[in-house]
């Protein structure tokens, strides 16, 4: 997994609550059996028609608004458990994914895979999208080392929560399975123990 | 201390604390299947590992397969790819492999339980979120991301940080025409998709102890529409009794029995939320919306309510607020998932079509939940039952549930249909899912339209 450093850029506003899995990335783009290219897929049935053309009102098709940084409505990610949402999410190019609320399994995909879920009050997820549409050239600047998120012309900030064993991992590009590997003759023993 | 059932079975699997971290929780039993597992055994190959556990390891190809000529070969070539992966790397790392033509192969959700692999008190994962449909059987099951599946391939661990507590309680006695699909769907209309979220919730109540284990797994199955990590049912002499004698029950079952009977949640537990709802109140349930909560008693009618999220699912689905779904012309039925497609759901719908005639607009799938049960099913006559009526029944997985084969809903098209989600674009691009109970779509299906089941009766 990449290291998670500090990020300071534009942001694209996906004002919208309850996006599910599905219109995430749709099952039928799940049939892939490697990591790559789902970045195409973000959200194909709301960014192109049946036939292929651009759906000029959807945010990401408006050159307007640009930037690693996602910012969306609350329970961003709720539906299935596919992990593919995460990967479409960070190979189209976000780093950060900003909401005031997280479904449970894609935060924790989300997390596995270098894309920071950054979980801030209603108050502040309000004014991330009303500055954002004021001027599409707004910055925010995430800081995982502090965790603080910051839109830095107003320099309105707010802290965030993260678990610290996820943020470790986050910051040194920490894989899961190397650990969990390490533990070995733990498993072995707990697996006596209980049979 | 008073502890709850879940407590229970967590507590005595944890392998590891992490300090400010999550816990290393053993797995008993993983369950695979060809869509959420290919990059996870790359990752192993890369690491030049193998399965640590290939026999708490149970595989078998549902979402991606035909439902109709199994035996030749997958037309579509990402789907074949995918299956023939899963076939690959079932050999490689010696997992046995329930595929197409083994006479387990099914929904492996179905699979599980009908196999009597699912049991209380284990801790059971899959990368597919309806994993919460085990829990019935009192085990701790829950959905997982492909680096999680690849996690547990490797060590037969998976670092996970322990939810909140919830519990539900359905009390009373349900009304005629009234099933576990309506219990849950109501459930959700009341909490909302995200009410559940950071909880694993405990079904308890009157309501729920008088239900079957198919109903208590197609009730724990919809946990994750409402966000919960997973969905869990105390088990007693029902759930004992559905055990008993299945392929790979315990040997010692007397013993094992003994065992399970510890397995509740202690009077004096605390649960950090708890709603209690009346039985009574369930009518038969179908949704409006793009989204499980969106549902309705089938003699309300849909809110008219001043916002966006409502506004934008009734148009994609071509509804008005403040209508009544009652009437309603449909194009498709579809009886089948890892929510519906056992065998008491087959028996109700063709109870109910049973001498009468499908309605010439409606195009009807009927797909069963596994090999086992498509051959119950034929043993039962119900194949029978159901060709008389115009409908045919065919072979099992995931099938229209998400469109993933070529059981696609085509655009614009009206399907009520016994699965689990709604979402836009779900059974197809442009589909327009009604989430409704085997009951309900049976009475669909007759009729042509949306229908008060109870009506006809």
């Amino acid at each position: 997994m990449e290291k998670f450093t500090t990020i300071q850029t534009t942001a694209v506003p996906l004002n919208m609550e309850d996006v599910d899995t599905d219109q995430i990335i749709p099952a039928r783009f799940l049939k892939a059996t490697t990591r790559e290219g789902f970045g195409d897929n973000l959200f194909r049935d709301w960014r192109y028609n049946s036939d292929n053309s651009l759906k000029e009102d959807f945010v990401l098709n408006n050159p307007t608004y640009s930037g690693k940084v996602l910012v969306v409505g609350k329970n961003f990610g709720c539906g299935s458990s596919r992990e593919h949402a995460a990967w479409a999410i960070h190979d189209y190019g976000f780093k950060v994914v900003v909401s005031s609320f997280f479904a449970d399994i894609f935060k924790n995909n989300a997390l596995n895979n270098g894309l920071l879920p950054v979980v801030v009050s209603p108050a502040f997820s309000q004014k991330l999208f009303s500055e954002i549409e004021k001027n599409p050239a707004t910055e925010i600047k995430v800081d995982l080392e502090n965790q603080t998120i910051e839109i830095t012309s107003t320099q309105e900030k707010e802290n965030f929560d993260i678990n610290p064993y996820k943020k470790t991992c986050m910051i040194n590009g920490y894989d899961d399975i190397d650990f969990l590997l390490s533990l070995k003759d733990k498993v072995e023993a707990f697996e006596n123990k209980s049979h | 201390m008073a502890t709850t059932l879940f407590e229970k079975v967590w507590n005595a699997h944890v392998v590891q604390s992490i300090e400010n971290g999550p816990q290393v929780v053993y797995i008993d039993k993983h369950f695979i299947h060809e869509v959420t597992t290919p990059q996870a055994f790359a990752g192993l190959d890369k690491r030049g590992i193998k399965v640590l556990r290939p026999k708490q390891t149970i595989a078998t190809a549902d979402h991606n397969v035909p439902t109709k000529n199994q035996l030749l070969p997958i037309k579509e070539a990402l789907s074949r790819k995918q299956v023939d992966t899963l076939i690959e790397n079932c050999k490689n790392h010696n997992i046995e492999l329930y595929g197409l033509g083994h006479p387990f192969q099914g929904i492996v959700h179905v699979i599980g339980p009908e196999l009597g692999i699912t049991q209380p008190g284990l801790t059971i994962v899959c990368g597919d979120s309806h994993t919460s449909t085990h829990g019935a059987f009192g085990a701790i099951a829950f959905g997982i991301g492909t680096s999680e599946v690849e996690q547990v391939l490797a060590t037969q661990c998976i670092l996970q940080t322990k939810p909140k507590k919830m519990r539900i309680n359905v009390d009373g006695v349900l009304g005629k025409g009234v099933t576990a699909k309506d219990i849950i769907l109501y459930i959700i209309s009341k909490i909302s998709t995200s009410g559940g979220t950071g909880f694993f919730v405990e079904y308890a109540g009157s309501a729920i102890r008088s239900l079957s284990m198919e109903a208590r797994m197609t009730i724990c199955n919809m946990s994750i529409e409402m966000g919960a990590r997973g969905g869990i049912i105390a088990p007693d002499e029902i759930t004992f009794e559905y055990l008993r004698g299945r392929k790979f029950s315990p040997q010692n079952f007397e013993e094992a029995k003994e065992k399970w009977k510890l397995l509740k949640t202690d009077d004096d537990a605390v649960f950090d939320m708890e709603y209690n709802f009346d039985a009574s109140d369930i009518e038969p349930m179908i949704t409006y919306g793009t989204n499980p909560s969106m549902g309705l008693k089938i003699s309300e009618k849909i809110p008219t309510n001043d916002d966006a999220g409502l506004e934008k699912a009734l148009d994609y689905m071509g509804f008005e607020k403040g209508q009544s779904l009652i009437g309603k012309e449909i194009d498709y039925v579809f009886l089948g998932s890892c929510t519906n497609s056992r065998m008491e759901d087959f028996r109700q719908f063709c109870l109910f079509v049973k001498d009468k005639q499908k309605a010439a607009n409606v195009t009807v799938w009927i797909v069963p939940g596994s090999k086992q049960i498509e051959l119950q099913a034929i043993a039962e006559g119900l194949d029978i039952i159901l060709k008389d009526a115009g409908m045919e029944l065919r072979e099992p997985g995931c099938s229209a549930c998400l469109g993933m084969n070529e059981d696609k809903i085509p655009a614009g098209n009206y399907c009520v249909s016994t699965s689990n989600r709604n979402f836009e674009g779900r059974q197809g691009q442009g589909a327009r899912t009604l989430l409704a109970s085997p009951l309900m779509a049976a009475a669909a299906a007759i009729t042509g339209r949306i229908t008060d089941v109870r009506e006809l009766f």
